[in-house]
Order: structure tokens, then C-alpha cells, then sequence
């Protein structure tokens, strides 16, 4: 226990001037690279960063207070309105922490449907992330534009599997809650064929772009050990070169079955942020292009899961999957009754916000709407 | 990967007088836990980290657990005069007694750790650790994990907010989700919402008070 090992993780203390006078600002909790509500109390020498505190809580409801008043399966729509970009793999990951409490088993087509819904919210979502890191880049509309015009099409698709296009509440406990529609998967498949001329095409316009390159290639580095004892998680993580992704070290659902890589960066720039996001989607297509052809016929909920009085046996589950935003968790402790007695949230859009102090410090202020902006998250699961 | 039946022994031979014990879990998902006191919980977790390979805490929570009532039946025996066959006789009899009793709560702070190292290739399993605090009142410190840990950053901030865990060692305790004035902690069991959260005093009884005040002055002229 040497005391070195424990300031290594630390941010840096930046050394300033002591003429200088220090400008404060707060940046939000309105400020449109934000996302929403959210404030950073920026501390500028000039124009660099010398201390940057998050400030969080604009969108507390206490969740999870909430989901411990109400049954387990009332959790499920609100779980939609966590990461409300990605209500799918929210659901996915509920799902799977209570089957893992109560045993449940997930039939072979419901597992499927979970994977081709969880990679379709996956390239929605890492394309309007790329959107919206160009619009903050300065790049008014095109790129983001591009993104959603493909995100609509995805969103078309779970409307018509769920009757909603983002609070989708499409997942139950062993299962799904619907079947899918008819010529569905045909659809989806015209449009998983079209979406590699998509990447291709936000690549031609991104991927070479001076001004990207200039701006983005060694800002915001992210050391691979602080971000592992940061637990930094998903594409922030990857990019640095640590290779750890859910899907492949849990092997929960059927990943296992499916040939895909996991990208890896090896800068841990924001760069490298956005090339992981492009080849993310790449192998999402992969994952679909398999997926797709494979899927059964047969029952899509367990036999045993009960949608009324369910009430798992006392004990504890963590489950977590590997949502498009990092690792989401959930934590559940049933004592027998209907409603769960803790029932806990792991928000990777909160805890992949501890470096950004780290990230920032002796940065542009300019910068720090980019640094920001490649962390991609959500309020509405930053807060909870 | 250890169970945490291999990894209790292996702390309790690395690191001898630690206080560790194991918290069974009855549901199928099994996740047993390691209960760990207060006092030795930076020992335990540095080892944890730099020599049992767990480098990533994922999650770090809060759980309240109430004083509860504990039925418990005890048997006593006790020697009693009886009348046996019409002589008074000795006879020892053991009755059965539910005696209730109360078990005070606490409040209990859970980890959830993983192992980055190891590799794509093994199923990966949650080592959960948890600390329990002495009671629910006032005596609610822990130790924080953050030197450790620093992942547990915001969530030993967002525990101390909604549950009220004091992190003794915590660089920077601040409330996380509610704002600074406020008082309460909202995730404990008892807690109880106020009817009006948005009430703010405001000033017009002041300014009525004010107003009557200038018109007396004004002799009673509206």
C-alpha cells in the first residue's frame, strides 16, 4: 500500500501563475454541447483548463427508489427512459439481472431477437454519437443529419416490433413481449444490406477530414491503466487498447455463436473514439448478417416466467451486458416479496465521466466540448 | 477463476488476522460474498487488487437494512413437581418458546469487482465485497475504496448522498444527485417524502405587511 500507487490515479494538480487571475466558468447546465442538463465548473488560466468539476443531479428522479415501491416487471418501461437512445439493450440488461435472480431460462428465438435488437440499437447509437461530436466539432448538420436519417429507418423497425420507437419495453423477464411482425426480419435485412454503404459513406466524409484529424487526433488521452481503475468501460475503454468487452468475456446470450472482433485503439484520443465507433458498427453489421439467417422458429418467453405475482426467491443478482454506452449493470436483492427490496442501476454514462477532470486539465477550453462530447452519454442515465 | 470459498482462505493465509467472512447467496445466481470489518477493508482490497488480479471495481452500492424482529424458538428444560401415579415426583420438562428479539440495522456499502487481465477467455463472475456499517444513526462510517478503486469515485459520493455512508478517506464527499441544502438521505428505507417538495417560502406575507403598513402611514387612503 504505497502511497505513490494511490496518487498515480489522481488528476494532476496543474501548476498556474500565481499573477494569473483564474476565470470560472460554468459551462451548462445548459449549454447545448451538454446533452441536456448538465454543468461543468470550468477553472481557465487563458485559455487552458486548470480545474473542471462535473456537476450532476439536473435530471435525478431516484429511479431507483421508484423501481423498489413497484413490482419488478413496472420497472420495465422505465428502464426505457435510462439511456433513452438505447432502450433495448436498457431492457436486455434488466432482463437479464432478474433471470439471473430467478433462473429463468431464455428461449433460443427470444435470444436472437436480443441480439439483432441490441446490435441495431448499437449502430443507431454509435452513429448519432458521431453526429453529434461533429456538430459539436462545428460540422452543423451533415454528419448528424446522415446518422439519423439511418437511426429513423432502425426506429421504423422497433416501432413496428414494439409499437414504440425509442421506449420500446420490448423485453420481458425469460423472453420477449411480442413476436416479430411479419416479413419484419425481411425489412431488417434490406436495411442491414444497405448500412455498410452508410458506414462508407460517414467514412469518406469523416474518417480523412483534416479538420477531424487536426482536432480530435491527441486531445483528451486516456491512459489504459487509469482507465481500468477508473472503470471506464466500453468504447472510451477500448480505445485505449484494453481489450475487454462484455459480450465476448461473459458470454451471455448467444454471443458466443457469432465470428466478431472487438475493435482496439492504441492512442486513446478522441480519434480513436470515433474510429472504434465506426468499426463497432462494422461488426454489428457482422453480427446481424449472421444473426439474421439464423433465427428459429419456436416459443420467445420461458414457460416459468409468471407476468403476474412474480416474486423471485430471496438472494442477490448483478447482471450486466455490454450496452453501446460501456458496461450496464444491473444490481437486484429480492427478499421474497413482490417488489425488489434494492434494486440498483450501474450507469456507465456516470462512471465513465470520473476521468473526464483528468482528461481535460491543461486542454483548450474549446477542447473540452470535444472531450466531452466523445465520452457519449446520456443524462437520463447519468442522473437516474 | 476463485470461488469465494477459495478466495477466503487464500486472504485468511495472506493476510492472517484479517476479519473476512462469507455472505452465502441462496439465489441461483450464486454470488457469494466476502463480509469484510471496517478496520481491515483497505488491506483486504489492496490485496484484492494488486495480487488477486481484481483491478476493476464495476459497481459500488449502498443497501439499508432495517432493524428487524427476529423470531427465534428456544427450548428450555426445567425441572418441575408433578403428580405421577398419585406421588409428587420430580420431572424434567422442555418446552418449546418463540422469543422475539431485535436485530439492529445498518447500513451496508457492496462492490461488485471484476479481473480486466484475465482475458476474453473465461466466464467472468462478480466477486462482490461489502462493509457494514456499526448502526443506522450515527455511527455510519467506512473506509473509502476510492484510493483503491477510483471507479468507486461518484458511486461512494452517490452512496453517501442518498444513504448517508460517511467515506473516511474520500478525496472529494459531496452530495452527488440531490443539492447541497438538502438533509434527508432518499434511498433508506424510511424515509418519508415531504407533501410539498416544491414549497419555498416566498415573500408575500412580507410585502402584504409592507403594504398595510404604507397605508396606515397613508391614513387608510387605498
Amino acid at each position: 500500500m504505497s502511497t505513490s500507487a494511490i496518487r498515480s490515479y489522481l488528476p494532476p494538480v496543474i501548476e498556474v501563475d500565481a499573477e494569473n487571475e483564474l476565470l470560472e466558468v460554468a459551462m451548462g447546465p445548459h449549454h447545448p454541447s451538454t446533452h441536456g442538463v448538465f454543468r461543468m465548473d470550468v477553472a481557465l488560466d487563458g485559455e487552458r483548463v486548470v480545474r473542471l468539476k462535473p456537476v450532476f443531479g439536473y435530471l435525478h428522479r431516484n429511479h431507483e427508489k421508484i423501481a423498489e415501491k413497484t413490482t419488478y416487471l413496472a420497472s420495465m418501461p422505465y428502464t426505457d427512459r435510462l439511456d433513452y437512445f438505447c432502450s433495448m439493450t436498457n431492457n436486455w440488461a434488466y432482463a437479464l439481472a432478474v433471470e439471473k435472480l430467478a433462473g429463468l431460462e431464455v428461449p433460443e428465438r427470444a435470444e436472437y431477437i436480443r441480439v439483432i435488437t441490441a446490435e441495431l440499437t448499437r449502430i443507431q447509437n454509435h452513429a448519432s454519437a458521431i453526429g453529434f461530436l461533429m456538430q459539436e466539432m462545428g460540422a452543423s448538420g451533415t454528419p448528424l443529419m446522415y446518422a439519423f436519417r439511418e437511426r429513423e429507418k432502425i426506429l421504423d423497425l422497433f416501432e413496428e416490433l414494439s409499437g414504440s420507437r425509442m421506449m420500446c419495453n420490448y423485453m420481458r423477464f425469460g423472453g420477449c413481449r411480442v413476436d416479430l411482425p411479419e416479413g419484419w426480419l425481411d425489412r431488417v435485412s434490406r436495411l442491414v444490406a444497405e448500412l455498410p454503404r452508410f458506414v462508407d459513406e460517414m467514412e469518406a466524409l469523416l474518417t480523412g477530414n483534416e479538420i477531424l484529424m487536426a482536432r480530435a487526433q491527441g486531445v483528451g488521452v486516456l491512459k489504459p491503466d487509469l482507465a481500468v481503475n477508473a472503470g471506464v468501460t466500453g468504447v472510451m475503454l477500448r480505445a485505449t487498447g484494453v481489450n475487454y468487452d462484455v459480450r465476448k468475456v461473459d458470454h451471455y446470450g448467444i454471443y458466443d455463436r457469432f465470428a466478431f472482433r472487438v475493435p482496439l485503439g492504441d492512442h486513446g484520443d478522441i480519434y480513436d473514439r470515433y474510429m472504434l465507433r465506426v468499426l463497432e458498427m462494422r461488426e454489428s453489421i457482422r453480427i446481424l448478417e449472421q444473426a439474421l439467417p439464423q433465427i428459429p422458429a419456436g416459443p420467445i418467453l420461458d414457460p416459468k416466467s409468471k407476468p403476474r405475482g412474480f416474486r423471485p426467491k430471496p438472494g442477490e443478482a448483478y447482471g450486466r451486458i455490454e450496452a453501446p454506452k460501456g458496461e450496464l449493470g444491473f444490481y437486484l436483492i429480492s427478499d421474497g416479496s413482490g417488489n425488489p427490496y434494492r434494486y440498483r442501476v450501474r450507469p456507465p454514462s456516470l462512471i465513465n465521466l470520473t476521468i473526464l477532470e483528468d482528461m481535460c486539465l491543461g486542454q483548450n477550453v474549446a477542447d473540452v466540448v470535444l472531450i466531452f462530447g466523445s465520452v457519449d452519454i446520456v443524462l437520463g442515465e447519468v442522473d437516474r | 477463476m476463485k470461488t469465494a470459498e477459495e478466495l477466503l482462505s487464500e486472504l485468511q493465509k495472506a493476510l492472517p488476522g484479517v476479519q473476512v467472512s462469507l455472505v452465502l447467496n441462496p439465489s441461483p445466481s450464486a454470488q457469494h460474498a466476502l463480509l469484510v470489518a471496517a478496520a481491515d477493508a483497505l488491506r483486504v482490497a489492496f490485496y484484492l487488487r494488486d495480487e488477486a488480479g481484481y483491478d476493476y471495481c464495476s459497481n459500488a452500492t449502498g443497501v439499508d437494512w432495517l432493524d428487524r424482529e427476529v423470531a427465534e424458538k428456544v427450548r428450555t428444560t426445567r425441572t418441575v413437581k408433578k403428580d405421577v401415579d398419585g406421588v409428587e415426583q420430580e420431572v424434567e420438562e422442555t418446552i418449546e418458546q418463540t422469543v422475539k428479539r431485535m436485530e439492529s440495522g445498518y447500513l451496508e456499502a457492496v462492490y461488485h469487482l471484476y479481473s480486466m487481465k484475465m482475458g476474453p477467455t473465461d466466464p467472468h463472475l462478480p466477486m462482490v465485497l461489502r462493509m457494514r456499517t456499526e448502526n443506522r444513526t450515527d455511527r455510519t462510517e467506512l473506509p473509502s475504496l476510492t484510493p483503491v478503486w477510483r471507479s468507486a469515485e461518484f458511486q461512494e459520493r452517490e452512496i453517501f448522498d442518498l444513504y448517508g455512508i460517511v467515506f473516511r478517506g474520500h478525496r472529494d464527499l459531496r452530495r452527488l444527485l440531490m443539492w447541497d441544502e438538502f438533509e434527508d438521505h432518499p434511498m433508506r428505507r424510511d424515509y418519508v417524502d415531504p407533501d410539498d417538495y416544491e414549497y419555498e417560502p416566498t415573500p408575500h406575507d412580507e410585502v402584504l405587511k409592507r403594504a398595510e403598513a404604507h397605508r396606515a402611514a397613508q391614513g387608510g387612503a387605498q
